[in-house]
């Protein structure tokens, strides 16, 4: 097998595998989904596989990811197994709308639509861009462009499935909606997926998304979402990712919101061997608050990137940004948060920080805050800090008695708590809790060595 | 139960005790005075186990074991308990969940069963009348937000919960007012009995009013240079710290 590491190489492989799918690609989709298809290809073809000189990818080398070999998932994968049967929500407690994705396609045997309310939808976007096609087309690609990221350009060029999820004004779900993304293929493929949440004027809705592989084969995972939150909505956006050491994953997700929204979303990655993290929050009405957090433990060689933009366009608004990342062994990290406010968005409070527990001398942690400000009344702060176990008060825990290892994750544990109180729905947060500290104790990170005993 | 001979301990390459000697039978209370800087503090992290500390010569036996071979955490649970002059502020470790892991991390060590949830909020409520400690305060993260006062209460209340067989008190009486100073004498010498000891470290007499020593003695420049019974400790008052210092100093 020849090994391509030159990323211009690699990139025209990934030309020349685009144009003998191009017709497989176009024949099973729907037209709003083929129309961009093109143009997204020669966006990508044009900006390259990002290299260590790319600005916005200058933390991630994503060469290594690309130069293996994969099979590409275009055609809806044949299940001849239950994908429930394999995989086991160990959530017991935590009542949600549950819906499995296989290798990014919405597996066909999901039946959440019966016990959503009326009016909600919530399935695969291909079968969505039939059944509504005026209101996919509307949105569909309008906030995730292909000229500003390769990665969204190619996750367009090859997009075939994911979820849709459209919630109707006024209609407030309850219940969270738990959506898990299962990555479970014969050889190491790359896979695809391409997700949208439209909710209307006044709609509540709580998402809860898991990301987990369930065998060994290496996977290159690039997904791509776009959430419109409209005037007076709420969008809750929690995302768990608990992936194997060989996995490399880029979630793309772009959030635009109108006056009087609400958003949150929390992300915590417990595992993975690559993440890449884009997080893009367009604040494009008047009132309107955008929380974004972000929890990540790495060890091994890990390493996880979350890059964040919040771009405040319209005056009167808040954001939040906090980010914590505990390192350990040779596990790398990096943050990078950019407050863009507009010339127009006067009386902003605009706050990031960054916060990060370097466990080893090997592990290494690049934060980069960045603040764009164009108007001139606004309050925004950044901070970034990295630093060890505060020392005073392990020695606290073990005077009391307690084991040194034990204290040192109680610690570990109260450093996350920061982020962790910040997921609203109670059992879920448990749940996180204990998964962290499984995390902490090692008892989750061969997980993906057996597909029953799988943590959600 | 503690034997402690020509201890001498460096922090940095500086040396802060240069020979301390001491025995401690059970049931004795041990007051250890001194001006600022002779020692006090080390002497107690040391016997605490705080690693920084670097033990250039001497012994120190505890109920006939090695103390310096043993862990922090082994010593909290073989009956040593330091209640801190500074305690730290933890924020994210719960209370209820740090007094309760320490609690059975004791019991553990003992081969009992762990108390359980409701077993363990019984025992807290009965200590926390001990000290008048308030519920609110249990309620928070280790010391967070708590007020000097406060802090002092809250390390006699875990001493109450873990029920130690030697408690070194670190200048439990700097910032408490003369009610909270009541308050926390009242507590230490509720958990006193005969098979347990107490060493009070304090600059001033005052705390030795309501936890009455069967022996002070005086610390000077990592020494202790002078024993006697409680009456030492009025004669420090009166005299001050200058008078030893003068009688060193010649």
């Amino acid at each position: 097998m020849s090994v391509l590491t030159d990323n211009t190489d690699l990139t025209l492989r990934l030309a020349g595998h685009f144009r003998e799918a191009e017709a497989l690609l176009a024949s099973g989709s729907p037209e709003l989904m083929n129309l961009p298809r093109k143009k997204a290809f020669q966006d990508f073809i044009a900006q390259g596989i990002p290299t260590r000189k790319s600005e916005n990818y200058k933390y991630t080398n994503l060469q290594p990811a690309f130069a293996r070999e994969y099979h590409f998932l275009h055609q809806r994968p044949k299940i001849d197994f239950k994908p429930g049967e394999i995989f086991r929500c160990d959530v017991p407690q935590l009542d949600t709308h549950l819906v499995i994705l296989l290798n990014g396609w919405y597996y066909e045997e999901n039946s959440p639509l019966a016990c959503l309310p009326e009016g909600v939808f919530l399935g695969s976007l291909e079968e969505a861009a039939r059944k509504y096609p005026e209101l996919v087309a509307q949105h569909y690609g309008s906030l995730a462009e292909t000229v500003a990221d390769p990665l969204v350009a190619l996750n367009t060029a090859l997009a075939r499935d994911g979820y849709f999820l459209y919630v109707p004004k006024n209609i407030r779900i309850e219940k969270p909606i738990q959506i898990i993304n299962l990555l479970l293929a014969d050889n190491d493929a790359y896979v695809t997926q391409r997700n949208l949440v439209v909710a209307e004027p006044g709609a509540e809705v709580k998402l809860i998304l898991c990301d987990h592989t369930l065998n060994l084969n290496n996977y290159l995972n690039n997904s791509v979402t776009e959430i419109f939150i409209d005037e007076n909505a709420s969008v809750d956006y929690y995302t768990i990712q608990n992936q194997h050491n060989q996995s490399a994953s880029v979630n793309s997700v772009y959030i635009r919101q109108m006056e009087n929204s609400h958003v949150t979303t929390n992300t915590i990655s417990l595992h993975g061997g690559l993440i890449r993290n884009n997080l893009k929050v367009i604040i494009d009405g008047e009132n309107s608050e955008a929380n974004v957090y972000g929890m990540t433990f790495l060890d091994r060689k890990q390493h996880v990137d979350n890059f964040t933009q919040i771009v405040h366009a319209k005056p009167h608004c808040q954001s939040n940004q906090l980010y914590k990342n505990v390192l350990e062994e040779e596990s790398s990290g990096a943050f990078t948060g950019q407050i863009y406010v507009m010339r127009d968005a006067q009386k902003i409070n605009a706050y990031q920080r960054n916060n990060n527990l370097l466990l080893t001398d090997k592990a290494l942690m690049q934060t980069k805050p960045q603040l764009i400000i164009e108007a001139d009344d606004v309050k925004c702060s950044h901070g970034a800090t990295i630093g060890q176990i505060d020392e005073e008060a392990l020695f606290y825990l073990r005077a009391r008695g307690i084991e040194e290892k034990q204290a040192r994750l109680m610690l570990m544990n109260a450093f996350a708590y920061e982020v962790i109180r910040q997921v609203k729905v109670e059992p879920l947060r448990d749940r996180i809790n204990e998964l962290i500290e499984k995390r902490l104790r090692g008892e989750i990170s061969r997980c993906h060595e057996c597909a029953y005993h799988c943590n959600c | 139960m503690l034997s402690i001979k020509n201890l001498c301990v460096s922090i940095e390459g500086k040396e802060i005790l240069n020979g301390i000697n001491l025995e401690i039978n059970p049931g004795e209370v041990h007051a250890i005075m001194g001006p600022n800087g002779s020692g006090k503090s080390t002497l107690a992290n040391v016997l605490a186990g705080k690693e920084e500390y670097e033990i250039t010569d001497g012994e120190i036996y505890y109920l006939g074991e090695n103390l310096l071979e043993l862990s922090p955490e082994d010593r909290a649970r073989k009956g040593i308990f330091l209640s801190f002059q500074y305690p730290v502020e933890i924020p994210g470790v719960p209370m209820i969940n740090f007094l309760k892991t320490a609690v059975n991390e004791h019991r553990k060590f003992k081969g009992e069963k762990p108390l359980t949830a409701g077993e363990f909020l019984k025992l807290m409520r009965e200590k926390k009348q001990l000290v008048e400690m308030d519920t609110e305060l249990t309620n928070r993260s280790v010391n967070e937000g708590f007020s000097g006062g406060e802090k002092k209460k809250n390390e006699i209340f875990q001493m109450a919960l873990l029920q130690p067989r030697l408690a070194i008190l670190d200048e439990t009486d700097s910032g408490l007012d003369i009610d909270a100073l009541k308050t926390v004498a009242h507590g230490v010498n509720a958990l006193r009995s005969p098979e347990n000891s107490t060493i009070v470290v304090t600059h001033y007499q005052r705390l030795l009013d309501y936890i009455v020593p069967d022996h002070v003695h005086v610390l000077y420049k990592g020494r202790i240079v002078k024993s006697a019974g409680k009456e030492l400790a009025f004669e420090l008052e009166e005299k001050g710290y200058d008078w030893i210092k003068k009688e060193n100093e010649e």
